[in-house]
């Protein structure tokens, strides 16, 4: 290989896209920096913070990303090895640790491979360009005539040099700040990204090694459980402390405001006492008023809100008259993220700095917020990464974290674990928010849209820790000098919260989309997978079939002659192919199949799905064999990986279209076990068929896109199989036969 | 209350209250970590075991109640430098995202395969249909389970 110094042009090419930065307070900061330097590196600037060459001939690559499930320690291992020119072997990967790692934020938004990934692209050029100019120096022959093979250098008269022999040699010599003066390899060069490598994590998880946050033992570890309230605002009136006290095993019952938890040295013990707690416990019949889960959609449009314009264009110009006017409404049912293991922690004060052990998303966001509320210096607290059950957004793993940190504050030098048990999960984590949605369009007389008009209204998806103005943990709220709720941000387009994707892609001359960002909130929200863009795609791909119906045209024609990026033509014209779609191809009243499309976030990934479904008309009940996916993600850094994450997508949108709703009366949430909430099973899962676009642009996240265009295809094969529509999700046997009727 | 309880093949004096769920003390008093606390309601497998070669949910049986039955956890299967068929599958099919769940459907996959060794996509799925799965790896799991039993020698 030959060391270059590249321009300024082709480093910003090879850095990738470099996006914009949300509107959180606390990621301001970041919007000084120069814009070829991917996100992740612009607070984090030092070499040594993201590389180390150990003793033992390993590299350490430190990131602020955590491993949620997705495989992100994988891919960006692999990315690490090909900069490095190492053996992917030779990588460790150290996961988002405020002790020893760089601050990346939030593990969210399919940004991992995108940002983190850039950085860890970046640092490892650097890495490989100071030790190929060290070798140079030592041999004494210009960078272009040596080459790079598997951790060492070599001259062209056979003179080699290992990388930590020349990093031992010179002391500081990967230390500072990243210079970026070393372009990144080109991606035709690249012999490890772009292979499907096996998870580095799964085969500790698979044969029981200590893997999970639930795993940690520590030295005289005690067990903890909380008792929350029975629904949203009741207090805590009196509870039989000394009861509880004196329970086996008990070594602590912790209260602050409406704050209640109990500790002991077993787990069975605690659980134990946990119930006796509960069921000692009165609470005051305060309750806040939630909306009738069975209409939604006028519930949701009775709160107050503040109505924000996210996307128009040609609004100078009248709506065309002699148009035909369609409209049609949407909405989509609370969603919870329903891991399959709850939330859990482990705190540990010791000589006066609390460190936790967390499956958050952010841990340098939950670090800042655990010290506000324990009033210590960010320094003197840790948040330490490590995996719990999967994670599809914001769930309850922040709150417990505080839960957890609450009680080991009363056990001083005794680690605490906490998890929460089933029913906190359910009724106390963070939903996905409902969404109800309007659409609006006129039809010109040549079977084009003319106008188009959208509204959604939902309450905010980012009420995640680490923002100004307050704090978001849960038990924060309730203790008797409680801490308030950060005002809800509004992530601005094309990223969007509620609205994300809400402005479609197609070529539309004349539009206007309003978010209608709610103020009062019923039910706790977060952000679950894809934030609003299930929903919003939900409506508007189910809109175009209308529309084309309305046309009198083909749904793929329809979609095909709206949109003018060939990247997301080509997408949907291989889904349609790989599926076998013919154009004018009636439902039999069963059978059907539906398309959708969806460009995540409109500036990531490209997907389109097509649907079969099997309905039977009697039971009500939605069948659906086969999804068919065309994904488009730019560079792949790892195929297989990706297209587990496809899957996982596909499998989550099947079952939040059919299934998942969380279910509460006007008091309090209802659905506080599997009984209640039901996700798709063996059974009920469709085989998948994924077509991934060879592309070397650059690699845009594989997390989420395939949710929300499967949700709409499913929506729409039911359509095509019957002829009748469904718009609110999910498509329940009750609704589908109801539809019927 | 002391128990006598056979784990993997070895025999472990365990003191706790007799309602104790076998969960508990697989994890904290053996210090395993295959059988994971997922619902503590038998609702969604993520804690099974091999208890008497009968898939139990080891949240839902109390200790007192185990006996002389044999208990096998993911950690008598195999491990990381010998794993077991279905563990070895498990990893060639990337069979899991998460991989809390992973624990629960091996367990499953093992009684399926010990009682039908060649079963049909259809009783796989069926044999597992109680497991929940919330990232969307089943159909990888699928695969792994038809692949081990496809090993010639399990």
């Amino acid at each position: 290989m030959s060391a270059l110094r590249p321009s300024r042009r082709q480093l910003t090419r090879s850095l990738g896209v470099v996006l914009a930065t949300f509107a959180l307070p606390s990621l301001s900061a970041f919007g000084q920096a120069p814009g070829n330097v991917p996100f992740s590196l612009r607070n984090n600037r030092k070499l040594e913070g993201w590389i180390r060459l150990e003793a033992d001939e390993t590299v350490t690559v430190f990131t602020g990303k955590a491993e949620l499930g997705q495989g992100i320690l994988t891919a960006l291992a692999q990315i690490a090895a090909e900069e490095l020119d190492v053996g992917f072997d030779k990588i460790r990967m150290v996961s988002a640790d405020t002790s020893r790692g760089p601050d990346e934020q939030y593990t969210f938004g399919s940004q991992s491979v995108e940002q983190g990934g850039g950085a860890v692209r970046a640092a490892g050029a650097e890495v490989r360009g100071r030790l190929l100019a060290a070798a140079a120096r030592r041999f004494g022959v210009p960078t272009e005539q040596l080459q790079v093979r598997n951790g060492t250098i070599v001259a062209a008269d056979g003179r080699r040099a290992s990388f930590w022999e020349l990093a031992n040699e010179g002391a500081g010599l990967l230390k500072g700040d990243i210079a970026l003066a070393t372009a990144p390899k080109k991606p035709g060069d690249y012999a490890i990204v772009g292979k499907s490598v096996h998870r580095i994590d799964l085969p500790g998880k698979l044969t029981g090694a200590p893997s999970y946050v639930q795993d940690i033992r520590l030295p005289g570890m005690v067990f903890a459980r909380v008792v929350r309230p029975p629904r949203y605002g009741a207090k805590l009136v009196a509870f039989d402390e000394a009861a509880v006290r004196a329970r086996p095993g008990v070594v602590a019952v912790v209260s602050d405001g409406n704050f209640l938890a109990v500790a002991a040295g077993r787990e069975e013990q605690a659980i134990a006492a946990r119930d006796a707690l509960a069921a000692s416990a009165r609470w005051s019949d305060d309750a806040v008023e939630l909306p009738d889960m069975a209409s939604l959609r006028p519930e949701l449009k009775k709160l107050r809100a503040e109505t924000i314009v996210v996307g128009t264009a040609g609004q100078s110009e009248p709506a065309p008259g002699e148009a035909r006017r369609l409209s049609a409404e949407y909405s989509r049912a609370y969603l919870s993220h329903a891991a399959i293991g709850p939330s859990c922690a482990v705190a540990w004060l010791k000589d006066g700095h609390m460190t936790v052990w967390s499956h958050t998303q952010g841990a340098f966001p939950l670090r800042g917020d655990l010290a506000k509320v324990l009033s210590l210096q960010t320094g003197e607290v840790d948040v330490v990464h490590m995996s719990g059950a999967g994670c599809y957004g914001h769930n309850g793993a922040d709150d417990v974290a505080l839960d957890a940190v609450l009680v080991a504050r009363a056990v001083p030098g005794v680690p605490v674990k906490l998890q929460w048990m089933r029913d906190d999960e359910f009724a106390w984590a963070p939903f996905g928010p409902a969404m109800a949605m309007k659409v609006e369009a006129a039809l010109g007389s040549d079977g084009r849209i003319v106008d188009w008009s959208y509204d959604v209204w939902s309450n905010s998806h980012a009420m995640r820790p680490g923002q100004a103005g307050g704090v978001n943990l849960l038990a924060a709220w309730d203790l008797k000098t409680p801490f308030v709720k950060s005002p809800a941000p509004h992530i601005p387009q094309p990223f969007g919260d509620g609205d994300r994707n809400a402005v479609p892609s197609y070529e539309l001359p004349r539009k206007e989309i309003r978010y209608h960002l709610l103020l009062d909130t019923p039910v706790r929200n977060g952000s679950f997978r894809t934030l609003g863009s299930h929903g919003n795609i939900f409506a508007i791909e189910s809109f175009m079939d209308e529309l084309a119906q309305a046309a009198g045209s083909d749904s793929l024609a329809f979609r095909l002659a709206h949109l003018r990026d060939p990247r997301a033509k080509a997408v949907l014209q291989a889904a349609a192919d790989r599926a076998g779609w013919t154009p004018g191809k009636e439902g039999d009243g069963q059978r059907g199949r539906g398309l959708a499309f969806c460009r995540y976030k409109s500036i990531g990934m490209y997907a389109a799905v097509a649907v079969d479904v099997d309905v039977d008309r009697k039971t009500g009940v939605i069948k659906v064999p086969r999804v068919v996916i065309a994904a488009d993600l730019g560079l792949v850094v790892n195929p297989d990986g990706a297209k587990n994450q496809l899957e996982g997508g596909i499998v989550q949108a099947v079952s939040l279209a059919l299934k998942e709703q969380v279910a509460f009366d006007r008091r309090q949430i209802t659905s506080r076990d599997w009984s209640g909430y039901s996700v798709l099973t063996f059974p009920e899962v469709p085989s998948i068929d994924i077509v991934l676009m060879q592309r070397s642009d650059p690699s845009l996240g594989a997390g989420e896109g395939s949710l929300p265009p499967t949700s709409a295809a499913l929506a729409n094969a039911f359509a095509h199989a019957t002829g009748r529509r469904l718009r609110e999700l999910p498509m329940t046997p009750e609704r589908v036969k109801a539809s019927l009727s | 209350m002391s128990y006598w309880i056979t784990v993997n093949g070895e025999s472990h004096e365990v003191t706790a209250a007799p309602e104790t769920p076998l969960l508990y003390v697989l994890r904290n008093d053996l210090g395993l970590n295959g059988p994971k606390f997922g619902c503590g309601l038998g609702q969604c497998g993520a804690c099974a075991a091999s208890v008497g070669g009968k898939l139990t949910r080891t949240c839902s049986i109390a200790l007192r109640d185990v006996g002389n039955d044999p208990i096998i956890t993911l950690e008598g299967l195999g491990t990381l430098q010998r794993p077991h068929p279905l563990q070895k599958a498990f990893i060639d099919e990337q069979a899991a995202q998460c991989g809390y769940c992973s624990n629960g459907m091996i367990m499953a996959a093992k009684t399926l395969l010990d009682r039908n060794s060649k079963p049909s996509d259809e009783e796989i799925r069926g044999a597992l249909a109680d497991q929940l799965c919330r990232c969307g790896s089943h159909n990888r799991i699928v695969s792994a389970v038809r692949r081990a039993a496809m090993e010639p020698v399990r």
